[in-house]
């Protein structure tokens, strides 16, 4: 663990800084981009491009919410989808409330797909939802309490590697079944959606998407700040000894099952606001956020981008998501699952550290390192 | 309300009439016998009402014709000429017959077949049923006496009775006395003596339909006799739900050995080579696929062997899928030994490759499977009622899971794959060649995997889906019983073939399938190995 | 419903007049520069949903090839720019921004599911965008920018159920459907009628599974149980798509036949039975507005056009597909009503255009932006087709907002001036949600 040491102790590394001064860059240029300029101007960003890069950003925090612990603590999680949906949902019941009178039955309480459903009475589990700051807390609670409850179970019976996978996958199904029922009340397969506005702001109007779009720009540099203060203090080098070697650390002395804990509900709760941003982008929550191919996919971007490099499960997720939104139009529509396989087969081969972890490693080898130290991120030990 | 009382009458007196008619053909009046130009006018207009008044005017005729004019009529060879409404027989040449005279037609018009719906075909069934009450066919007679039994017509009473008296065969007669009593039952103006005699002969059948005839005894029926009805009833039904609960359970073994055919070559691509394989799936919908195309090429060049397609399908399938397996193993999985979460992404892509291949080859939308006749129909095990189709996929599956076990405990091959899985190295060094041996396992896995498409594709859709909707079960099997071990994986797809259908009753479908998924996340941090748990350094980390 | 038509006919007449008055209003703004009118396509070509929406997606090419042929629109050549969704609803929402926003299209026709078509709801009202939704839904919904061609409950669920009752004497209803909303939706509007129509409530069974739900054992032998109580008992089945096939597999396994216990369903066509070895099967009903099997000359025209155009002659065509070309030829007749494919004129255009349907008649653009149409009860036969054993006598009007529920009873839909709302309501006068 000692090695660990070697690296300098500023909080942000060159690669952190680049993607901070990116981050906050777009944060203010895109919306500028968008609002003051004329829709002729060659620089002018169209509405649209701002939702989609402002959906790419909800998806870079989701994916560093998941690099914070399978890159740095091991845990495989196949079912952060569901923190992400579950934040999702909190936003859009805050939406759904929001909506009023102006809903196709102009019921002043119940959501639409309740008074077709004959539903007389608003079921407990909305109450509060009219209100921004409850809504709020619920897009950290819901998700933060789920997992606080699975981990505590899983962590405390030491269920790991592939079993801990196939569970929390097992997790994220029974979302799906649930929230698919009608009868839970969160509008089944539809799910949420024809909001109106967010905080009394209409929420189809450029200036809130605009808006929209920084937060999730700010909330994309501060979740990097708070995962990246988080594996470089002392906690989070006791997550890396987690990772490489969980019975050594706990025989060293320490409850490795609360450090897990801790940063399992930290990366659930950063899904929940990923998944709160994301939601008044696109325009609907419904339950295939929970389904366990979504929760895959988000794997695959952080190793696409690189595992355990938390910059990299960024950059990872808006190229895969890119990739998806340039190959599923035109021409090349009937071959872009092709182009997506063969991409995750060729970056497992050929990048097996992601595209940011290879370039490490490139920059490694150019600069002739101090002494003998390994790389703080080597090759983790496979999932038992 | 009224057009269905006076179809379910008309259906009767077409019952009967035809089984009268048939008794005494010789006697038929000639004249009346051949104007037939009434009903054949009407039976091929495009209004049902008027083709079933048509069958009754010549059923009411006593023609000799109209018993093949029916025939006719059910097989789909009573044609007309939609320009002048004049109708004909399809002999099997293809030449159009008078109906009446069965004499061919000399310049045949253009012709379409006499449209036949739900309703004309339960006439057709009603009257050839009553018909063969008197067929020289024992075996004819009993499902006749069945028929009608079923059809509980007060008005098929009499054909009943006559054929009663005439039968000889014990089986057919207790059938016939059966069908009488369920007919007598709701009979009005019957002493309470003889319809307590009939209820005591229908519930001692105990099974649903008696339940439904027992419950048609009339409200008017004398108290004893209501009295007696009750008994059974409730007699009946305490039976039925010992049986019902014995029906849930075998239905739990026919989805646990469809979780067990699906998720067993996992057992050994994930189980025993550690490999994440997230294609699995797609290689059983590649097996389900190869069934598709032997059936057709069997169409196409040998019709007669279709009955023997799924078995020749099996070792196609086998062949194939291995062999698509030995080629992802060589080309992929084989550089991310070790790193086996890894290969989670790798089998990921690659089982999108598979997926996007077969849509693109095969089109998106479903391909028909047909089951050879050998697999469909039902039989009765005391009260349980058990399909031929369910029986076999259970048999097969245990089938494959004894070979399965056999090659591994057995063979030289299996020896090997065993002696690598559990120590690379020293195996190697014992000069196993572990290169061909791991791209050997992983061809069997995928091969498995394939014959279990095989017999998937006689229950689900064959389509590039298929096999997502069985990986996150296959996954849950494998871990719930213990990884790397086979006799964990049959205890692991049973419980949970069982567990489910005894919760479905209760819970429904989806909340029993959510409760089964908590359930075993719960049994999980009870062992968090898995049922069967390998002991040893091995599994510590 | 015979006057139906002709009143279709003068609404056709007045929406004509009007559109004639705005495009030459119109003829004033500067025509559009380029030389093609872009046509989007917003169906999944992969995913679970590709299944059903490829077709329709090859059915628009189609039109357009066809269209293309006969000189196009206004004189310009139509461009069919085609996406894929990939089943992925947020995606939808995505693509249809993509479409009206980057592709600038004039039209779009897509979404198969009702969670796609809310999806993409928000996208083409605040874009003012058209789309074109073919098929059948549960009603509860009428918006300006959204056409919808597929069937409302009452344009397939009620006339199968009333074949029922009067043909096979159906006293005992299993309502078996996948848990979503359309099933759910038309349940209740069912359960509702049969109710009114005097059906006791325990002799109606309601049944939900999941998606892609694959072991129906036990449900088919509860469908026999209940079938079995001495009253004539039939299944009206709402399961969707994948879930069909294994149901039926298991209904011909346990030897439930169409003269026992009949089947209609309302989300298996032809595509569907392609699938399936439908000897078994035959008898079982389902309900569309149009079938292949329509032996009309239309009908047998399309039909070889479009084998010839998809190079198969084996091809099947079913009621979506009808519901694409419908709304497809409507919005062409609108354009050229209307000189522009400016939204803003097209879609008052629209109300009011009859285009002959290929069943024989026409089908005409009410002004709550759903069609006419005839309903046919089909029987399975042998070879997976279907031999239509009932037709309406004349066309039906959608009831978007079902008369048959507590919430919608009260609300109608009219997007002609002055009323322009889709949910008027008639007790308070008001329009429900647009929010003036």
């Amino acid at each position: 663990m000692s090695t660990l040491d070697t690296r300098p102790p500023a909080l942000l590394g060159t690669s952190g800084q680049i993607f901070l001064a990116i981050t906050l860059g777009v944060a203010v240029l895109v919306p500028a981009l968008n609002l003051l300029l004329p829709p002729d101007s060659p620089f002018y960003i169209p509405t649209y491009v701002v939702s989609l890069l402002g959906k790419y950003l909800t998806y870079a925090l989701l994916a560093l919410s998941v690099d914070l612990i399978w890159g740095y603590v091991g845990i495989l999680s196949l079912g952060h989808g569901a923190f992400f949906a579950l934040g999702g949902y909190a936003m859009g019941m805050y939406l759904m409330r929001q909506i009023g009178t102006r809903g196709v039955y102009g019921d002043p309480v119940l959501p639409d797909f309740m008074v077709f459903l004959n539903w007389k009475e608003l079921p407990w589990f909305w109450w509060g939802f009219d209100m921004f700051p409850y809504a709020a807390l619920m897009v950290l609670f819901a998700p933060g309490v789920l997992a606080l409850v699975f981990g505590w179970f899983a962590f405390r019976s030491r269920v790991t590697g592939v079993y801990l996978s196939i569970i929390t996958q097992a997790m994220t199904f029974a979302l799906l079944l649930a929230f698919f029922r009608n009868d839970m009340g969160f509008g089944g397969n539809n799910g949420l959606t024809d909001f109106k506005d967010i905080l009394g702001f209409n929420i189809q109007s450029d200036g809130t998407r605009a808006t929209l779009f920084a937060l999730s720009a700010l909330a994309l540099a501060g979740g990097y700040v708070l995962c990246r203060f988080l594996v470089r203090s002392h906690f989070g080098k006791v997550l890396v000894a987690i990772r490489d070697a969980e019975t050594r650390v706990r025989f060293t002395g320490y409850r490795a099952e609360n450090y897990k804990l801790v940063a399992f509900v930290v990366s659930a709760m950063l899904a929940g606001i990923a998944g709160a941003l994301y939601v008044p982008q696109v325009g609907i929550i419904n339950p295939s956020e929970f389904s366990p191919a979504n929760s895959i996919e988000i794997i695959v971007w952080v190793a696409v981008g690189g595992r355990g490099t938390l910059v990299g499960a960024a950059l990872g997720a808006v190229l895969v998501n890119y990739a998806k939104t340039y190959f599923t139009s035109g021409l090349l529509a009937p071959y872009w699952l092709f182009m997506l396989g063969g991409l995750f087969v060729a970056v497992t081969l050929f990048l097996p550290k992601g595209i940011v972890g290879t370039f490490y490693e490139w920059r490694e080898k150019r600069r002739p390192p101090p002494d003998e130290a390994a790389p703080p991120l080597a090759e983790p030990r496979p999932a038992e | 309300m009224t057009t269905i009382a006076r179809f379910r009458s008309f259906c009767c007196a077409l019952a009967f009439l035809l089984s009268v008619a048939s008794f005494c053909l010789p006697g038929a009046d000639r004249a009346q016998a051949q104007d037939l130009s009434g009903p054949l006018g009407q039976i091929a207009t495009d209004n049902y009402g008027n083709t079933e008044a048509a069958l009754g005017e010549l059923a009411l005729s006593g023609s000799p014709a109209a018993a093949g004019i029916v025939s006719a009529l059910a097989d789909g060879n009573l044609v007309f000429s939609p320009s002048t409404r004049q109708v004909f027989i399809r002999n099997a040449a293809g030449a159009l017959l008078d109906p009446v005279t069965l004499q061919p037609v000399a310049d045949a018009p253009a012709v379409k077949p006499v449209r036949v719906n739900n309703r004309i075909r339960r006439a057709i069934e009603a009257a050839n049923g009553a018909l063969s009450l008197v067929s020289p066919d024992a075996a004819k007679r009993l499902d006749a006496a069945q028929a009608v039994g079923r059809s509980r017509d007060e008005a098929a009473l009499p054909a009943l009775e006559t054929a009663l008296a005439k039968e000889t065969d014990p089986r057919v007669k207790t059938a016939m006395t059966l069908a009488r009593a369920s007919i007598v039952i709701a009979k009005e103006g019957i002493t309470p003596a003889e319809r307590i005699a009939a209820v005591e002969l229908v519930g001692a059948e105990g099974n649903q339909d008696a339940l439904a005839i027992l419950r048609s005894v009339p409200d008017s029926a004398a108290p004893e006799v209501k009295q007696a009805a009750a008994d059974a009833i409730a007699g009946i039904e305490r039976n039925l739900a010992i049986w019902g609960a014995a029906q849930n359970v075998w239905y739990g073994v026919s989805l646990g050995s469809v979780l067990l055919l699906a998720a067993i070559g996992l057992a050994i691509t994930f189980g025993v080579m550690g490999v994440i394989n997230m294609a699995h799936g797609e290689m059983v919908m590649l097996g389900a696929y190869t069934t598709f195309v032997v059936q057709e090429l069997i169409r196409t060049y040998n019709p007669a062997l279709f009955d023997a397609s799924l078995l020749i399908a099996i070792p196609v399938a086998f062949l194939f899928t291995g062999l698509i397996g030995v080629l992802i193993e060589r080309t992929v999985i084989r550089f991310l030994y070790g790193r086996a979460l890894e290969t989670l992404l790798a089998t990921w892509g690659i089982s999108l490759i598979i997926q996007q291949a077969i849509r693109t080859a095969f089109g998106p939308t479903n391909r028909e499977v047909g089951a050879p006749s050998w697999m469909s129909g039902t039989f009765d095990l005391g009260h349980l009622a058990i399909t031929y189709g369910r029986l076999w996929i259970v048999i097969f599956a245990f089938l494959v899971f004894v070979a399965l076990l056999g090659v591994l405990r057995l063979t030289r091959i299996g020896l090997e794959m065993r002696a690598v899985t559990q120590n690379r190295r020293m195996a190697a060094s014992m000069g196993i060649r572990t290169n061909w041996v791991d791209a050997m396992t992983f061809g069997l896995g995928s091969g498995i995997a394939g014959i279990a498409g095989v017999a998937l594709s006689q229950i689900d859709n064959v389509s590039p889906n298929l096999g997502q909707s069985y990986i996150i079960d296959s996954f849950l099997v494998v871990v719930f019983g213990g990884v790397g071990n086979l006799w964990g994986t049959l205890v692991g797809a049973m419980s949970l073939g069982i567990a489910n259908k005894l919760l479905e009753p209760y819970a429904g479908a989806v909340l029993g399938k959510i409760a089964l998924l908590v359930i075993v996340i719960l049994f999980i941090q009870k062992r968090p190995r898995g049922l069967f748990a390998l002991k040893g350094r091995a599994i510590e980390s | 419903m015979s006057n139906l038509f002709t009143h279709a006919r003068r609404v056709a007449g007045r929406a004509l007049l009007g559109a004639t008055a705005l495009a030459i209003a119109g003829s004033a703004v500067p025509a559009n520069a380029q030389d093609t009118i872009k046509v989007g396509v917003l169906h999944s070509l992969s995913g679970t949903m590709a299944i059903s929406e490829t077709t329709l997606k090859d059915t628009v090419l189609f039109m357009v090839k066809e269209q293309n042929d006969a000189g196009g629109v206004l004189g310009k050549k139509l461009e069919a720019v085609v996406v894929d969704p990939a089943s992925n609803w947020p995606l939808f929402a995505e693509k249809a921004r993509e479409l009206l926003e980057k592709e600038k299209v004039a039209v779009v026709f897509g979404c198969w599911t009702s969670v796609s078509r809310k999806s993409v709801l928000p996208v083409f009202k605040e874009l003012n965008g058209i789309l074109f939704y073919p098929v059948q839904y549960e009603g509860e919904e009428s918006e300006r920018n959204v056409f919808y061609t597929g069937a409302a409950p009452n344009q397939q669920a009620i006339p199968a159920v009333d074949y029922l009752m009067e043909n096979e004497g159906v006293k005992r209803w299993v309502l078996a459907g996948t848990d979503y909303v359309y099933p759910r939706t038309t349940n209740k509007i069912l359960e509702a009628y049969l109710k009114s129509k005097g059906v006791a409530a325990e002799d109606i069974m309601i049944n939900y599974t999941p998606f892609g739900h694959s072991d129906w054992q036990t449900i088919v032998a509860d469908i026999k149980k209940f079938g079995s109580a001495g009253k004539k008992t039939a299944v009206v089945s709402t399961i969707n798509g994948d879930a069909n096939v294994p149901f039926y597999k298991e209904l011909g396994n346990q030897g439930i036949k169409a003269t026992d216990i009949p089947v209609v369903a309302f989300s298996v066509g032809e595509e569907e039975l392609a699938g399936i070895d439908t000897k078994p099967l035959v008898g079982h009903l389902a309900a569309w507005n149009y079938f292949q099997s329509v032996d009309v000359p239309e009908n047998k025209a399309f039909i070889e056009k479009w084998r010839a155009f998809i190079k198969n002659d084996k091809r099947v065509t079913n009621d979506p597909m009808e519901a694409t070309v419908i709304g497809f030829n409507m919005w062409v007749k609108a354009v050229e009503k209307a000189g522009t494919t400016d939204p803003d004129v097209v879609i008052p255009a629209l109300i009011g255009v009859a285009v002959p349907n290929l069943t024989g008649g026409f089908s005409a653009m009410m002004p709550n932006h759903h069609i006419t149409k005839p309903v046919l009860i089909g029987e399975i036969k042998d070879d997976g087709q279907f031999d239509v054993v009932s037709q309406t006598p004349g066309l039906i009007v959608a009831e978007e907002w079902s008369p048959h529920l507590e919430g919608s009873k009260d609300l109608i839909s009219d997007w002609r001036s002055p009323m322009n709302c889709g949910n008027f309501n008639v007790k308070t006068g008001k329009c429900g949600g647009a929010g003036n």
